[in-house]
């Protein structure tokens, strides 16, 4: 067991290490030589002058951002003789079964690309490139015949590999008692009842007051959105990262929500970001990949649909077409239980076969994918910047929702919790359900898949968002679905069959989310 | 062709209908012109019965060609109420608006000063053709490069429109054999009008839209008039872009024209509702831009209201709901592009159903058959007051004594809890419990 000091010393070593060598590594150091020529600084105080003038002119803020970033994608810290698969996932029988996941998507992917005949990769001839970047506004406009390309999964298809996880060192009878699990996930994780998840949460307790519900047309004002707002525009003016996040929990005014998300996930202006995203489009310029196609056919099929995100049909493509060829996404798998993806592409020399990354980013698009993405297209509208901050919220929240992992904010667990919070506040309601033959998960589950992207009207899902942000967690989804169930409990008690039950939970278009999750968490008696 | 008199309001099929001023009636009877979603919301209010060809009605819900033919024919009881006013087409024909708004500047900058004329800059450079044809040509020659558009008067879902960067393509087209007859007469009757056309209009993921907004005016003297809170954003289905005026379906909005496009899918729909733009807006630009954008919107309103409140026959048996059409432009700055006497009330959607529904069940509310308001109100169900007779200020509430007191009663766009708020105002239906 490493100490805490031990442990502490080992994760600044770490971030230490990765933010050597950055943009704002160079920049602090391009600073500091700059302070030397100011007058105050003294040889004697050199440090002390210097650390101040960094202070005042802001850029210690932006490093104090940096780390608080690092710290959220930083790798659980790892015994010494651990190897590195057990520190991402202890539970050997999880990292199986991703593992098999894994092969099953990939040989489905491969399989595809063999019946069709269409390479993985391929370089764009010239005529080709020049029109893509002729058209790289208007993509939507292009129909090209996606008939033959299926996704390569849907959500659905995840939740039966769930389903079937099993604990090997766990005997279960299968008597249906009081004491046992009612719902469709087998294994046993520590997920938060409601009694620990109020402790998680306090913020959305009664008395504090919320964006989402003491915003609403009969509260005054200056009961709490006017000071709110007014504490909003300062945080931002601090470009404080850490302080925009705390401030987040009570939710975020639509008119600085934009500004607080980006502080919060430290995605900067900086040129830097800028080139990098030019670097990728130049990518998609020059190379065809055949998961551009699955992404096309799931835009076409889920965005474009929309009522709402229609409209944004362009920028979608924008983003993910190159978030498919950004290898940066690969640092993830340092704390993703997930292995990158790999086939076999024929060397230059086309006398070997090597196993390289595939799509370059390490992550397959699976039908819903473009979800993720459309809700960020109300707050920004710069594709660089659209981009950065879709691709830190993939890397630090959204990945966990597909793929097999023991951690609270993986999809198992928080499947599991909204089993647990049913089976404890809403016994009748699930009993009934299950005896229907409509378990619970099998609604539920698209929409914490989603984070309940598409099924929310978009100004609530900005709400629920904000906490996922706010509380660096996405048990808040989990305990919304739950908190749905008991909302349409009454009407659910009545159906007699799953596609009756589907049709009661079909549109949670007039949702209110904020009093929802505050009743249930707050206002129930446990 | 004009029918034998007809007079509205007398004993009918319902009995004596013959009450005082001021108390309620339990079986209206309408008349209605229209097979959409009015016909439905007629049909389900509560002791209103339809009357057909001659029978006498309380209320007429006609189209704009009836009320031509026999308004003026028409003797109207003191209750009986009709959804135009005789003269309405000062404020939607183009060429009248063109020429009443022109006017009232005039009279504004005379009386009030250029400042308060110059809140009057909500629609583009237009000049009537051909009577303002040499005018229209040396401003068109000041101006060279700059598009305009030229649209038919009278016309409606956007029929007939171009636009147009040379001298050369209207001449072409004032000769254009192809056209038929009625076509070429329509040229020379004052039935055109050249407008200088945005060419930066305020884009959403590089589409154009167009804002539909609805106000109703129950009176022109004194000017009464109230705003939807909802209404919609119409998206051309095609991405932006200057390069093709050719193609209409990207420069018109019209959901009647894209409906004919061929990327048109029916199934996706192409509105927006008010309050997700308003929304995507206000996280774009902050809220106290979208405030202000929206205040000069409600000036659009209130000036082109005033503009034919004189010209405006008034007849208190008239009422009418007008459809607006909004655009803005990059700076944010609102333009009036036409007013509608007959906006469209045929639905594109369940969600587009639902929004006129409970427009044409409001608006009923407050032409107020039933007798039911006390007339004091300043809002029913998603109708605010926006000008009676001035302007209309919310109730503020001793809190706001700190901040500039005075803030308009407008919500466009706002949350509509029009439920709740009806069911405190409204007295239920003669004869109907209250739920």
């Amino acid at each position: 067991m490493l100490d805490e000091s031990a442990e502490l010393s080992v994760s600044i070593t770490q971030i230490v290490q990765r933010l050597k060598g950055t943009h704002l590594h160079s920049q602090l150091e391009k600073q500091a030589k700059e302070c030397l020529h100011k007058p105050e600084i003294k040889l004697e105080t050199l440090k002390d002058d210097v650390r101040r003038l960094l202070k005042a002119s802001g850029w210690e803020r932006k490093l104090q951002n940096a780390v608080y970033r690092e710290l959220h994608i930083l790798p659980p810290p790892r015994h010494p003789r651990a190897p590195p698969e057990h520190t991402k996932e202890p539970l050997a029988y999880m990292r199986k079964a991703q593992v098999n996941w894994e092969k099953r998507i990939l040989k489905s992917l491969n399989s595809m690309c063999t019946e069709l005949g269409i390479p993985l990769a391929r370089k764009r001839p010239v005529p080709e490139q020049n029109e893509l970047t002729n058209k790289w506004n208007e993509m939507g406009t292009d129909e090209p015949d996606l008939s033959k390309f299926r996704p390569v999964y849907a959500p659905k298809d995840f939740l039966e590999v769930l389903v079937g996880l099993k604990n090997p060192n766990n005997e279960r009878s299968e008597d249906l008692t009081v004491r046992s699990h009612w719902g469709l996930i087998q294994v046993s994780l520590n997920v938060r009842d409601i009694p620990q998840t109020r402790e998680m949460y306090p913020e959305l307790g009664l008395t504090y007051g919320q964006l989402g519900i003491d915003d609403h047309t009969h509260v005054p004002p200056d009961l709490f959105e006017s000071e709110h707002i007014h504490i909003g525009k300062k945080v931002v003016s601090e470009h404080d990262s850490a302080a925009a996040q705390q401030y987040s929990r009570q939710g975020c005014p639509t008119g600085l929500r934009a500004q607080l998300w980006s502080l919060i996930l430290n995605t900067t202006d900086d040129p830097e970001a800028i080139t990098h995203y030019e670097q990728l489009k130049a990518r998609v310029i020059h190379h065809d990949l055949l998961v551009d196609n699955l992404i096309y056919k799931d835009v076409k099929l889920t965005a474009s649909n929309d009522d709402y995100y229609f409209v944004f049909e362009d920028y979608l493509y924008q983003v993910l077409l190159c978030f498919s060829r950004d290898t940066a996404v690969l640092e993830h798998f340092n704390y993703n239980c997930a292995t990158p993806p790999k086939s076999c592409i024929q060397s230059k020399s086309g006398s070997e076969q090597c196993a390289v990354v595939y799509p370059p980013n390490g992550v397959i698009p699976f039908h819903g994918f473009s979800m993720y993405v459309a809700p960020l297209c109300f707050l920004y509208n710069e594709p660089s910047k659209l981009y950065s901050v879709f691709r830190e919220m993939y890397i630090r929240y959204f990945f966990r929702l597909h793929s097999v992992s023991s951690h609270p904010s993986g999809i198992v667990s928080l499947c599991l919790q909204f089993e647990r919070l049913l089976q404890t506040h809403l016994p009748q309601l699930f009993y009934h359900l299950r005896e229907i033959g409509a378990q619970p998960l099998r609604i539920a589950f698209k929409w914490i898949v989603r984070a309940f992207s598409g099924y929310l009207s978009t100004d609530q899902l900005l709400l629920l968002w904000d906490r996922i942000l706010g509380y660096d967690s996405l048990e808040i989804v989990a305990v919304l679905a739950a908190a749905v169930f008991a909302f349409r409990a009454e009407n659910l008690m009545e159906v007699t069959s799953l596609a009756s039950a589907e049709a009661v939970l079909a549109d949670l278009s007039t949702l209110k989310v904020m009093p929802l999750l505050q009743i249930f968490l707050f206002a129930t008696s446990v | 062709m004009s029918k034998n008199k007809q007079t509205a309001g007398h004993k009918g099929a319902c009995g004596s209908q013959k009450k005082k001023e001021g108390e309620g009636r339990s079986c209206i009877r309408y008349r209605c012109g229209l097979t959409n979603t009015i016909q439905d919301v007629l049909n389900q209010r509560p002791g209103w019965v339809e009357v057909k060809d001659d029978g006498e009605w309380d209320l007429n819900w006609c189209d704009v060609g009836w009320l031509r033919e026999n308004f003026d024919h028409s003797y109207m009881e003191e209750h009986v109420r009709i959804c135009h006013f005789r003269n309405h087409y000062e404020l939607t024909r183009k060429n009248l608006m063109v020429k009443n708004l022109k006017r009232y500047r005039k009279t504004l900058e005379r009386e009030a000063g250029r400042l308060e004329a110059s809140k009057c800059d909500f629609f583009p450079c237009t000049f009537v053709l051909p009577s303002e044809y040499h005018i229209f040509v040396e401003e068109f020659k000041r101006s060279p490069g700059s598009t305009w558009i030229m649209k038919p008067v009278a016309r409606s879902q956007g029929k007939g429109i171009f636009l147009f960067r040379k001298l050369k393509d209207i001449i072409d087209w004032r000769k254009d054999g192809s056209r038929s007859e009625e076509q070429k007469d329509e040229a020379q009757v004052e039935s055109y009008v050249a407008q200088r056309y945005i060419e930066n209009p305020y884009l959403i993921a590089g589409r154009k839209f167009d804002l539909r907004v609805y106000v109703l005016v129950t009176s022109y003297i004194a000017l009464k008039a109230w705003l939807y809170r909802d209404g919609f954003a119409r998206f051309s289905n095609t991405r932006f872009s200057l390069s093709s005026i050719d193609d209409q379906y990207v420069h018109l909005t019209n959901v009647a024209v894209q409906k004919t496009s061929p990327d048109y899918d029916p199934e996706k729909g192409c509105k927006w509702q008010m309050q997700q733009l308003r929304q995507y807006l206000t996280a774009k630009h902050g809220f106290e831009t979208v405030q202000t954008l929206f205040k000069e919107i409600d000036n659009i309103f209130i000036r082109s209201l005033l503009s034919v409140q004189k010209t405006i026959i008034n007849d208190k048996h008239c009422f009418e709901l007008y459809g607006y059409d909004i655009l803005l432009d990059q700076d944010l700055k609102p333009w009036l592009i036409e007013v509608n006497a007959s906006p469209s009330l045929t639905a594109s959607s369940q969600e587009d159903y639902d929004l006129k529904y409970r427009l044409l069940e409001d608006t009923l509310h407050i032409v107020d058959m039933e007798g039911r308001l006390t007339g004091k109100e300043k809002r029913v169900g998603g109708f605010d007051l926006m000008w009676n007779d001035g302007p209309v200020h919310t109730d503020v509430g001793l809190e706001a004594l700190g901040s500039s007191c005075l803030v308009a009663n407008t919500h466009l766009g706002c949350v509509n809890d029009r439920q709740k708020q009806l069911q405190q105002l409204l007295k239920p239906f003669p004869g109907q419990k209250r739920t």
